[in-house]
């Protein structure tokens, strides 16, 4: 393990850093404390960067590892690594850090220097989720992000329900999580009992055949935890409530990142961890998923607050990622991978441009408006083009992640597939139809006739996310080439881990057996050195 | 000829520094006319520190002592220590208090370092006597400081509730002894343990053990002989309250582990289907007490009846992790628990005027260094990581899960899903409400500020890095199994 990089502790913990020096700032001096804020989010992104670059885009394996034990005597070690799976959502946390400061720049007017340590915080939180490779690790950077998000909502959300919101999003997401936790707990010592090995560590975990009486209860509570995160219909009735009261860039974090961690979820434990289980149950899930697609498109339809339409298009999109991944094709997971960064980008601009409107209207309200494009004509431009990013128009980046989950899912199940894409022509529906009547025909209400359009700022502000929008919508290969192997590798492993569980419970019922003939490809680490030869 | 028993002085020193400068301080206060507590409150200071160094060498030894009265191990060691923390944490801040309260009180800390030697007698106590000298020692030291408040009625009524109570259950502890006795003759623990070993069972060893299970379930404020302790802890003086809320239930706890493992393991099955029960509904009522309680004191002292189901989880897991994890737990508990009410003191301001949740609207902005520091130990409270109290709930849920109590830990984890309501509620109001009135400044003193500054830092520290303390935790038990 010669030639250990630091890079992803650098990524990690620079926030952190960041909240020190903040700390030490007057709290008054409201511009210095969002230019501190804003460099240590540039940072973080530009090591980021230099992980891309770095990045080997033909291995499935883990790169850039780190690992230091922690708590020795439990197994519990600090250990970080990334692969094609979590590398853009890495990517996306760091990319968004920049963005939503510059878009709080002005919103945000009191309580500045809270805000940006929440904002910093909340960063360490979700890029720590996305690079740990230890569950204990993982669930303690999953808790964390709890605090910040919670008192975002709370302090800085809208007067009327933030309070209710707030404890909402945490209650659910705490009891999700908690169950988690047993089920994290069991495994340890049940697999520690059965193999010797007490570990924490997932790539060692992942060698383990499960019995599949034990991967039905685990995955339930894991599936329990990641479902209400996602959220999938049932357990989402905390977003819409969480996005509307949320301040807009806490939106934005919120829809962009913190939702992915429960797909992200899935995809890292849930479904590697429980083949068995996750492939039993893929049919309901996916049955959710598609429910949940319609469901949140209806649901948005009626909508007369454009924040709360957004927030149920969420809903719908995510049904899209979480039905691509349960369908467990290459194109499938590919697609939903994608899928997520795309509802990161284009439902994290939406907040931002709802949020814009809000910001000179100070109300939501569809039927408020009317006619803006008269009035707001760069403004219109942008909505345009991140309304058509959200439906799905070829050549912006909707359509590659949900054509490739549709083309994924066919094989698989046909009927979902047929129903899942009638939610596009859904979403066609709701969001043109909000456009139309917040843009377009005559300024009906006098006071929308004076407004400003787009500053610097704001342009700024979106221009980033518009370029990720047509690359990924134009040229998806830079994208989906290098998490290719690892989903390839993903797909395998699962399988393979599914039949050598199958036969072992067939033969002699003795699963657990310290599965040493699996070897896994990810569990042999290649250095970034090694990659030249 | 009576054999004489050995003499082993150094083992007890601790109690015993504790003991003389308890007698210092109270001939000392006699000549003081001004200031007394003051002076009182240095001494008491002063012999924590020296106790602190005289107990170390505790740590190495395992042997009983005084006719095998007391025992001297590495679990009497982690106990005197947290003993000590708790005491040092309580002068701190009763400093500031009595000051508050115009209390010249020396007596006040005279109280607190009988209790704390008594403390150290019950948790080392090998004897059922010993730790029934121990207990009451401490019992009666809290009942009065609980009534130290002699113009609020609040303060006199908690007294006396605590000292009815108390009393009964001291009673039931020592029928249950005396049951024990009449039926092994023995009051020794390792004379217990050699007669239930042995495999005799009688209906009279039962009835005893059970008594002594109430008399421990009432000290540790385990449903449904938690009645008092809501009561009790809102009448108390706050820091007071914060000193039976972890000192007390520390000991207690302490013993109850050192009984049970050392003398009744061989009744184990016997004993934890009973425990079973209390856990569950301790931590259920208590948690859902808490959530509507307005007062927080009242709200803390359910929610330390909620952690006492906690640490009762550890006594079920019924193994060496299972204890540590307990002696983990109180760590972080004593920590988190005595920075909360440091705050609770320090927000009270004169007369406890302040002790309702609405009083805390606003602190965020007036106070965000307080505001902080209370979050942190809620959030420790709450179980959240990178705090000490996700930690310790870790290690004692673990234990119970590698013992196989799957469906108790999951009773536990969402009854502390519910938790995190009543605890986010104060995080809520400091931050997100703004007060109707502007309240007084605080005024802080450099020993509170000083007890705060090691409870935060603590907590966060132990929360990140628990390995060395893990592992002090389970050194301390082996001598038990």
């Amino acid at each position: 393990m010669e030639n250990v990089s630091y890079l992803l502790s650098l990524i990690t913990f620079l926030p952190l850093i960041g909240i020190i020096v903040l700390l030490f700032i007057n709290p008054q001096s409201h511009n210095t404390l969002r230019w501190i804020t804003m460099l240590f989010m540039l940072a973080d992104f530009v090591v980021s960067l230099c992980v891309y670059f770095q990045f080997d885009p033909t291995t499935a394996a883990m790169q850039f590892v780190e690992n230091k034990p922690w708590i020795k005597d439990w197994g519990i070690s600090y250990k970080l690594g990334i692969d094609g799976i979590s590398l853009f959502l890495l990517l996306l946390t760091t990319f968004l850090g920049p963005i939503v400061v510059l878009a709080c720049w002005e919103d945000i007017k009191v309580r500045v220097k809270e805000f940006m340590i929440c904002l910093l915080f909340l960063q360490v939180g979700m890029i720590g989720v996305f690079v740990s490779l230890d569950l204990f690790l993982f669930y303690v950077f999953w808790e964390i992000m709890l605090i910040p998000m919670y008192l975002l909502i709370g302090v800085w959300g809208n007067p009327a329900r933030r309070l209710y919101a707030a404890i909402k999003f945490v209650l659910y997401t705490i009891v999700g999580s908690l169950l988690m936790l047993v089920a994290i707990l069991v495994l340890y010592f049940s697999a520690g009992k059965a193999t010797g090995i007490y570990t924490f560590d997932l790539l060692k975990l992942y060698e383990f055949a499960i019995p599949a009486s034990y991967q039905f209860w685990l995955f339930l509570a894991f599936f329990l935890a990641f479902a209400i995160k996602v959220p999938m219909f049932p357990f989402h009735t905390w977003l819409p409530d969480a996005h509307t009261e949320a301040p807009t860039v806490g939106s934005v974090v919120l829809a962009a990142v913190l939702l992915k961690m429960g797909t992200y979820g899935f995809i890292r434990y849930a479904i590697p961890l429980f083949p068995n289980a996750a492939m039993d149950a893929a049919w309901w899930i996916c049955l959710l998923a598609v429910i949940g697609i319609i469901y949140g498109a209806w649901v948005a339809m009626v909508q007369t607050d454009m924040k709360r339409l957004v927030a149920f298009s969420s809903v719908s999109h995510l049904g899209f990622v979480m039905l691509g991944m349960f369908a467990m094709t290459v194109q499938g997971l590919e697609g939903s991978i994608i899928q997520m960064i795309n509802h990161g980008l284009s439902t994290g601009a939406l907040f931002l441009i709802v949020g814009m409107v809000y910001e000179r209207r100070h109300t939501r309200l569809i039927a408020e408006f009317g006619g803006l494009s008269r009035v707001m004509p760069i403004f219109a431009v942008f909505f345009m083009i991140f309304t058509l990013s959200s439906i799905g128009l070829p050549g912006l980046n909707g359509f590659v992640g949900e054509f490739l989950i549709l083309l994924g899912t066919f094989k698989v199940f046909p009927t979902y597939t047929v129903f899942a894409a009638s939610g596009v022509i859904f979403a066609a529906v709701y969001m043109l139809w909000m456009f139309q009547r917040v843009m377009f025909g005559e300024v009906t209400n006098p006071k929308n006739e004076g407004l400003e359009d787009m500053s610097v700022r704001e342009i700024a502000v979106l221009i980033p996310l518009l370029v990720f929008v047509v690359w990924i919508g134009v040229y998806p290969s830079t994208f989906i080439k290098p998490m290719e192997p690892s989903v390839k590798n993903f797909i395998q492993q699962v399988d393979k881990k599914k039949t050598i569980v199958q036969d072992i419970e067939k033969s002699n019922g003795q699963a657990w057996a310290a599965v040493s003939n699996i070897q896994l490809v990810t569990s042999v680490t290649v250095q970034p050195s090694d990659r030249r030869y | 000829m009576i054999q004489v028993p050995e003499v082993f002085l150094e083992g007890i020193l601790p109690a015993i520094i504790l003991s003389v400068a308890g007698i210092v301080t109270m001939v000392v206060g006699l000549f003081i006319r001004k200031g007394a507590a003051t002076v009182g409150g240095i001494i008491s200071a002063a012999a924590v520190l020296l106790a602190f160094y005289a107990n170390a060498p505790l740590r190495a030894l395992d042997k009983p002592a005084f006719a095998s009265l007391i025992s001297l191990d590495g679990y009497t060691w982690f106990f005197n220590i947290l003993i000590l923390i708790a005491l040092g944490m309580t002068i701190l801040t009763s400093l500031r208090y009595l000051a508050d309260e115009g209390m010249d009180l020396y007596e006040y800390f005279v109280l607190l370092l009988f209790a704390g030697a008594g403390m150290m007698f019950m948790v080392s106590g090998n004897h059922l006597l010993t730790i029934f000298i121990g207990l009451e020692t401490l019992s009666i030291s809290v009942y009065v400081l609980t009534g130290v408040l002699s113009r609020s009625p609040r303060s006199s009524e908690a007294a006396l509730k605590y000292l009815i109570l108390g009393a009964f259950s001291s009673g039931l502890f020592l029928y249950g002894a005396a049951l024990l006795y009449g039926a092994s003759g023995s009051l020794g623990l390792p004379g217990l343990a050699k007669y239930f070993q042995s495999g005799s069972f009688t209906m009279m060893g039962g009835v005893g053990m059970g008594l002594l299970l109430v008399g421990f379930a009432f000290k540790v404020a385990a449903v449904p002989f938690h009645m008092w302790t809501p009561d009790v802890y809102e009448g108390a003086p706050s820091p007071i309250t914060g000193f039976m809320s972890v000192g007390v239930k520390a000991v207690a706890f302490a013993a109850f582990a050192r009984v049970f493992f050392e003398s009744l393991n061989a009744l184990q099955v016997n004993w934890t289907n009973i425990l079973w029960v209390l856990a569950v509904l301790t931590m259920i009522l208590g948690n859902l007490a808490a959530l509507v309680q307005d007062n927080i004191k009242r709200m803390l002292a359910y929610s330390s009846i909620a952690h006492a189901g906690y640490i009762l989880v550890g006594m079920i897991a019924g193994t060496a992790a299972g204890i540590s994890g307990i002696l983990y737990y109180l760590l972080a508990y004593t920590f988190t628990n005595l920075g909360a009410f440091g705050i609770v003191t320090l927000v009270g301001r004169k007369g406890e005027a302040n002790v309702y949740l609405d009083d805390y609207r606003g602190l965020g902005k007036a106070h965000p260094a307080l505001a902080l520091a209370m979050s942190i130990f809620l959030f420790s409270l709450a179980g959240i990581p990178p705090t000490a109290g996700f930690v310790g709930k870790f290690t004692i849920f673990s234990a119970a899960i590698k013992s196989g109590y799957i469906w108790l830990v999951i009773i536990g984890v969402l009854t502390s899903a519910a938790s995190v309501f009543y605890y986010f509620r104060v995080v809520m109001k400091m931050y997100m409400e703004s007060p109707d009135v502007e309240p007084d400044g605080i005024r802080f003193s450099p020993s509170m500020s000083m007890a705060l500054v090691i409870s935060v830092v603590i907590v966060l520290y132990i929360g990140i890095f628990p390995t060395t303390y893990l592992n002090l935790a389970s050194e301390s038990v082996k001598t038990l199994f």
